[in-house]
């Protein structure tokens, strides 16, 4: 970084000696260096060297000055009192808050029950024990996470490093990619963004250390079982909980899931009361004993849309998950569509993603004609007012006045639509060609040799099944896993092996004994723990992706044949539609449905997804950006990573880490029309 | 670091710009005088004008020297400087890295393939789950709740790292790494907790290694974080605190429990390092006791989870620097950490209050006192007698330690230390009466207090009047100077023979790491290895005498004055070992005192030895080389990796050649006159 910065002025003098000066020109060079007149009569020869010379000096003179004062700088930083920055801070936007751990301390609050973290996908680091020549020197060096410097410097082998291999969804032969351990795992993503680290610090405040905190680190690329199965973490997870119980005095443990770290702990607990060997062999009440609360923050329990994007087109505007949980980081447009295509590649092979694909079908995500959160009305501009009059109306039915006639409907229930146009007619106009039997083939002959190594299933689609896709025009979240298996059958059949994503009709089904179901919230029962609680703490108020409009690329060669729409607007009239995604309400990945139905509806009360009535909480957190440039990613902000950083939600936390109960902290807190729209979902219960 | 090192030439150029100067003005032969005339009204340093006169007939000179003041040229030199630095650190970090390698092997022939790759060809693969157990001193600590002073040093390391907070701020560096004197736990409002996982102590600080080499060749063979665990505990703290205040010991009995269970039921191989030794050997004691003073896990838990157990380095029986450490804290060898982290704690710069200061600081450390020699004249040898008389001094290899009494560790004066036992006057101190206070010295020595100054010189006296002191008296030595820490350390380790072993007392847990005073576990399968360096000096007495000005002062220290060849150097007298541990302390249990069926050992758990000569790097390009015997250099050894993933890859004591013995242990063990 500083390296780069300081060698900028050398470039930019580099260029200077080998442009020819005219003698004028050079003249009024070195004037600049001191005021010579150039009126008298020099020999040219002699001026030239004089122009070279002086211009390399000035040069290395003003190298000199910017390090100088770089260094003088440097040294005043260094030198400076730690709390200067918080004094500048708070002159400029009046008194810090406290942080909420110095807070609590003052009232009182003690570490009681050991706290285990979840994190999510992407956020966990990933190092390397073993791999191909090209990764020499890497070893125990984060591929993932940290500074990323590997990335830049070698992505082909980085790539090749990252992926899983595609039949298996296992590590390819020679490369050994692990999580990293330990709170370090997931405390900052990447210098300077936080992910856990504002928590952490806040816990340590009323006394929690490493004996009481736990970071339950697994590879977020494999499946969740086969975390279990190549690295034995849910066995850890296990262990190391009842370590804690056991040395706490049988303190039970808070378990704070994160994101993806939500189904994978729904995972865990049906794994871990599940007889041995697909399970952990705990018994009928592991859970009751061991877990007190589990508070989900931001929890993707039905899916995300992002997630099938991701998949199907790996959009660069939203690489996959990755890029959306991670803005920023993984802009890789300066490296081109080439790179994209590796992303996808590499992002196929990763089959925890396909954990996050929308569950629950029409019922839950709406169909062609409807959708749970019809009536949304999305203008940033109104949104705050636009909240107060619901949350004050929700409670009174029939609350649709807001739903113009004149304005064109959202249909967000068709997650996937070819063209703005079919997205907005009604559905009996649509006409659609079931493109499931559609003959793949006809692919374009010579294209492997050329798109060979960046080979993506696309290319065994052929120009047919691209014709079939794009002619079924609308895809809901039922169909979208069709969709999903005709374009990418070896993807899904991995998948499917491990994940599912209906809806269970009969939950004593035997079949429901098998571990691809323990993720799917609706297609499990919760453990028998009456004491446990469950919370759903997530953000609200940041634009949502919830559906997209799609059209065929151009140029089919080597690319990937579909993308989004992005010239589709909605204009004034229809604000829900941004460059091609109509929006939802949500914490910017997670649409508030997905976050807050199993808690608002689905497990609420003494459900049969929830047999023994185990209480659960909705608490949402409503997003204001950050004053100023100074506090960084803000104290309130409610979206999806940097909510670990919001006041509020981490007070709640500490609070029942130190003993609390739902009840105690304010029980629900919803300011999102979310009891509304779980109301409209028809799933029996 | 990369800060500092540019800046070294921006401050080496300030005072010699003047010298640089010349090639700096650009050599315009025929400007006007005009030029001169115009430049006159601007402010020239007063050095530049002297240079001016002689050459005031070159005016293009003087026109340059206005040009290019002293700070332009300044700053001119500064940019070659950085300008060149940078251009060596892009074709730096341009190069392959395989040029390294290729030029050390073009000097010093083809390097041999590490052991892990070795290995690996031969068709080994990870089989036994290894557990670490690392040192004194090796461990990271960071800080998890601290005073106004360290604010923003939360959870970045105290020991450890680059020690960057060390020269910042070293009183508060001082106060934080300190433990309280009473109960030697966390003072309050400061929690200092150690680094967990591999990162813990596979680097001490960056660029000097301690388990990575050994970490990176088990990689080879296919261990990986699931199937590796460092048992990384507080080391400043006595053994059985680091369970009662972190739970430490529960930790590392779960996660042998777990590994062995998602390994297929297959047992671990231990490997512990220099004072990991003794703390596994307290483990296996704990494991096997009933709760709630112990771990509960049962009498056959190490016979079903542990299959081998390999020291590195172990000082069973303690070591003498430990003595001359808490004794005096000599700069030459600040306490243990020193010896095993050279360079790093020299603190010679800070003078002698950081001296002090570290004494008070290490004197709170309880773990220091189990590494006090154990096993008293028995072991060590007494007035006129040791183990190792007549032995080889390292590095010669010629000179015998004739007349030498090791067993004397401790003389005031070389005549004493030469003297025959029975010309040796004993006054003794154990009654003498302290006090006589040097008075009004709390005053000024307030914040560097040592208990130094309770004794009083009266006291100092009767210490230097005893003249000799035995390894058996040390003890005693140790309580009369420093009763505070003492009290605190015989609640936690005891350093005595056992008579009866099976006596009730001895299941209290200050016997559990010493293996005089314990049995192992009744685990007949299980294995037991010392793995040692020798072929280095290695202290085991020392010639001391009292220090002049008592002001403030400790009282005592080491005469560096006395020589005589190799075996006597600076004050101390020198044996075979690895720098820090005797190879009496480190093979004596497993060459005579376990060795067979004895009653320290009942279940009949074989034991070998396996000592690796030292040999030093050849060339500044090895680094800490690949053969070295050297307490911590030795994980670096290739011969001492192969054997250890060796037996981690399914191998057996018998297997891997057994015995290997460069030194006369076993004829030294001989002479030692223990009831087996």
């Amino acid at each position: 970084m500083s390296l780069l910065r300081r060698r900028k002025p050398s470039d930019s003098d580099k260029k200077r000696p080998t442009v020819p000066v005219p003698v004028q020109d050079s003249e009024a060079d070195s004037t600049k260096g001191a005021n010579n007149a150039s009126s008298v009569p020099v020999p040219n020869s002699v001026r030239r060297a004089k122009a070279r010379c002086s211009c390399f000096d000035s040069c290395c003179w003003w190298i000199g000055f910017v390090c100088s004062t770089w260094w003088f700088l440097l040294f005043l930083y260094n030198a400076m009192p730690a709390s200067f920055p918080q004094y500048v801070t708070e002159a400029i936007t009046g008194p810090l808050p406290d942080p909420p751990g110095v807070k609590l301390l003052k009232e009182g609050l003690r570490a009681k029950h050991p706290v285990v973290f979840v994190p999510g996908i992407v956020t966990g680091g990933l190092e390397l024990w073993e791999g191909h020549q090209c990764a020499e020197g890497l070893f125990r060096k984060r591929l993932w996470g940290g500074t990323f410097g590997e990335v830049y410097k070698r992505p082909l082998c980085w790539v090749e490093h990252m992926s899983l291999d595609n039949e298996t969804g296992l590590d390819p032969p020679g490369v050994r990619v692990r999580p990293v351990s330990g709170l370090v795992a997931a405390d900052y993503f990447i210098p300077g963004y936080f992910v856990w680290a504002v928590l952490i610090a806040n816990l340590a405040r009323i006394g929690y250390e490493e004996k009481t905190m736990y970071m339950a680190a697994y590879d977020w690329r494999i499946s969740f079982q086969n975390t279990e199965v190549r690295d034995q973490s849910l066995s850890r997870i296990k262990s190391n909980i009842e370590l804690m119980v056991a040395t706490n005095g049988g303190k039970k443990v808070v378990v704070i899931p994160h994101s993806m770290g939500v189904l994978y702990f729904l995972h865990f607990m049906k794994w871990v009361e599940a007889p041995s060997p697909m399970g952990g062999g705990g018994g009928p009440d592991w859970c009751a004993k061991h877990i007190k609360a589990v508070m989900n923050i931001g929890g993707p329990f039905l899916g995300v849309p992002k997630a099938v994007t991701g998949l199907f087109s790996a959009e660069a505007k939203d690489v996959a998950v990755a890029r959306a949980i991670a803005p920023d980081v993984l802009d890789f447009d300066i490296l081109g569509l080439q790179t994209l295509r590796h992303v996808m590649r590499m992002t196929r092979t990763w089959d925890a993603t396909m954990s996050m694909i929308p569950k629950g079908g029409d019922t839950i995500w709406g169909g062609l004609e409807w959708a749970p959160e019809d009536g949304y009305e999305c203008s940033n501009g109104q949104k705050k007012q636009q909240k107060n009059g619901n949350s004050d109306s929700h409670k009174g039915k029939g609350n649709k006045t807001n739903t113009g006639v004149n304005r064109p409907r959202v249909h967000y229930g068709r997650i996937v639509s070819f063209g703005k146009d079919v997205a907005e007619v009604p559905s009996s106009v649509i006409e659609r060609l079931d493109f499931q039997d559609a003959k793949k083939g006809n692919a374009m002959a010579d294209s492997n040799a050329s798109c060979q190594d960046v080979w993506t299933e696309y290319h065994e689609l052929g120009s047919i099944g691209r014709k079939a896709v794009a002619d079924y025009k609308v895809y809901t979240a039922g169909s979208v896993l069709d969709l999903l298996q005709f374009i990418a059958p070896k993807m899904m059949r991995r998948g499917s092996a491990h994940f599912s994503y209906g809806i269970a009709d009969y939950l004593d089904d035997p079949k429901y004994g098998h571990y691809k179901y323990w993720s799917n919230p609706l297609e499990t029962k919760l453990p028998n723990a009456p004491e446990m609680e469950i919370f759903s703490l997530y953000g609200v108020g940041v634009p949502t992706e919830r559906a997209y409009v799609y059209k065929r690329a151009s140029s089919a060669e080597c690319s990937i044949p579909f993308q989004i729409d992005t010239s589709a607007e909605g204009g004034p009239d229809n604000p829900c539609l941004k460059g091609g995604v109509y929006l939802s309400d949500g914490d910017e990945t997670v649409p508030v449905l997905s976050a807050g139905f199993m808690c608002a509806r689905g497990w609420r009360g003494k459900t049969r997804f929830n047999p023994t009535g185990m209480k659960t909480f909705v608490r949402e957190y409503s997003h204001s950006p950050p004053s100023n440039l100074l506090e960084g990613r803000g104290s309130q902000s409610g979206a999806h990573v940097d909510i670990m950083g919001n006041f509020a939600l981490i007070e709640d936390i500490i609070r029942v880490a130190a003993g609390a109960t739902g009840e105690e902290i304010g029980g629900d807190q919803v300011f999102s029309e979310v009891f509304k729209w779980s109301e409209k979902i028809k799933l029996k219960l | 670091m990369s800060e500092l090192r540019k800046r070294k030439p921006s401050s080496t150029n300030t005072p010699s710009s003047s010298a640089p100067k010349p090639p700096v003005p650009p050599p315009i032969p025929s400007d006007s005088d005009s030029i001169v005339s115009e430049s006159e009204p601007v402010p020239v340093p007063a050095s530049k004008q002297k240079t001016k006169p002689p050459k005031s007939d070159k005016t293009q000179e003087t026109s340059g020297a206005k040009k290019w003041s002293c700070v332009d040229s300044c700053c001119w030199l500064i940019g070659i400087i950085c300008s060149v630095w940078w251009v060596l650190l892009f074709s730096y970090n341009a190069m392959p890295p395989s040029i390294p390698q290729f030029v050390t092997e073009a000097i010093s022939g083809p390097m041999p393939d590490p052991p892990g790759v070795k290995l690996q060809k031969e068709g080994l693969k990870a089989k036994h789950p290894v557990v670490f157990v690392p040192g004194i001193v090796t461990g990271g600590l960071e800080l998890w709740e601290g005073h106004q002073c360290a604010e923003g040093l939360f959870r970045k390391r105290l020991w450890g790292g680059t020690f960057g907070e060390v020269y910042k701020r070293p009183l508060c560096w001082v106060e934080h790494m300190s433990m309280d004197n009473e109960t030697g736990l966390d003072p309050p409002g400061v929690r200092v907790r150690p680094v967990t996982g591999l990162v813990a102590a596979d680097y001490f600080a960056p660029g000097y290694f301690v388990w990575a080499v050994l970490i990176a060749n088990l990689a080879r063979i296919g261990y990986e974080e699931k199937n590796m665990y460092m048992a990384a505990y507080d080391w400043r703290i006595s053994f059985q605190n680091t369970e009662v205040r972190d739970q430490t010991l529960s930790r590392i009995k779960s996660n042998i429990e777990l590994m062995v269970s998602t390994n297929g039921g297959k047992k671990v191989v231990v490997i512990p390092h220099s004072m990991g030794v003794l703390y596994f050997l307290h483990f296996m004691k704990w494991v096997e006791a009933p709760a709630p003073m112990g771990g509960g896990g049962g009498p056959d838990w190490c016979a079903k989870h542990i299959k081998a157990l390999i020291n590195i380095g172990g000082p069973f029986l303690g070591v003498p620097k430990a003595v001359a450490g808490l004794f005096s804290a000599e700069a030459k060898d600040v306490a243990v950490a020193r010896s095993i982290a050279p360079g790093v704690l020299d603190s010679d710069f800070l003078g002698q209050t950081t001296l002090r200061h570290v004494m008070r600081m290490t004197r709170t450390w309880d773990a220091t006192m189990s590494l006090i020699p154990k096993g008293g004249d028995t072991i060590w040898g007494g007035l006129d007698w040791s183990p190792e008389e007549g032995s080889v001094c390292p590095p010669d290899k010629e000179e015998y330690s004739n007349g030498i009494n090791y067993g004397r560790m401790i003389s005031f004066g070389k005549d004493i230390a030469e003297a025959p036992a029975t010309e040796i006057d004993q006054i003794d101190f154990r009654d003498a009466e302290k006090g006589n206070n040097i008075a009004h010295s709390n005053g000024s020595c307030g914040d560097t207090w040592t208990e130094y100054h309770e004794m009083g010189w009266r006291g100092i006296k009767a210490v230097a009047d005893y003249n000799v002191y035995t390894t058996g008296s040390l003890v005693d030595l140790l309580s009369f100077v420093a009763p505070k820490m003492m009290q605190r350390g015989s609640a936690h380790y005891s350093y005595g023979i056992a008579d009866d072993l099976d006596d009730p007392k001895y299941q209290h847990y200050k016997y559990w790491s010493n293996p005089l005073e314990t049995k192992l576990p009744n685990a007949p399968e299980m294995e037991i290895f010392s793995l040692y360096g020798v072929g280095l000096p290695t202290e085991r007495a020392y010639v001391y005498k009292l220090a002049q000005s008592a002001e403030c002062y400790i009282p005592f220290q080491i005469d560096t004055s006395v020589n005589n060849g190799t075996c006597l150097k600076d004050g101390v007298y020198l044996v075979n070992g690895d720098e820090t541990v005797p190879v009496l302390s480190a093979g004596f249990m497993c060459a005579k005192g376990w060795n067979g069926k004895t009653r320290f050992n009942p279940a009949g758990i074989k034991t070998y030895i396996r000592e690796y000569v030292h040999a030093p790097p050849s060339n500044l390009l090895e680094g800490r080389g690949t053969q070295s015997g050297a307490h911590v250099d030795i994980m670096g050894n290739f011969a001492l990796i192969e054997d250890v993933v060796r037996i981690a890859a399914g191998a057996t004591g018998d297997e891997i050649g057994g015995n290997q013995v460069h030194t006369d242990i076993l004829k030294w063990s001989e002479r030692i006159k223990l009831k087996l």
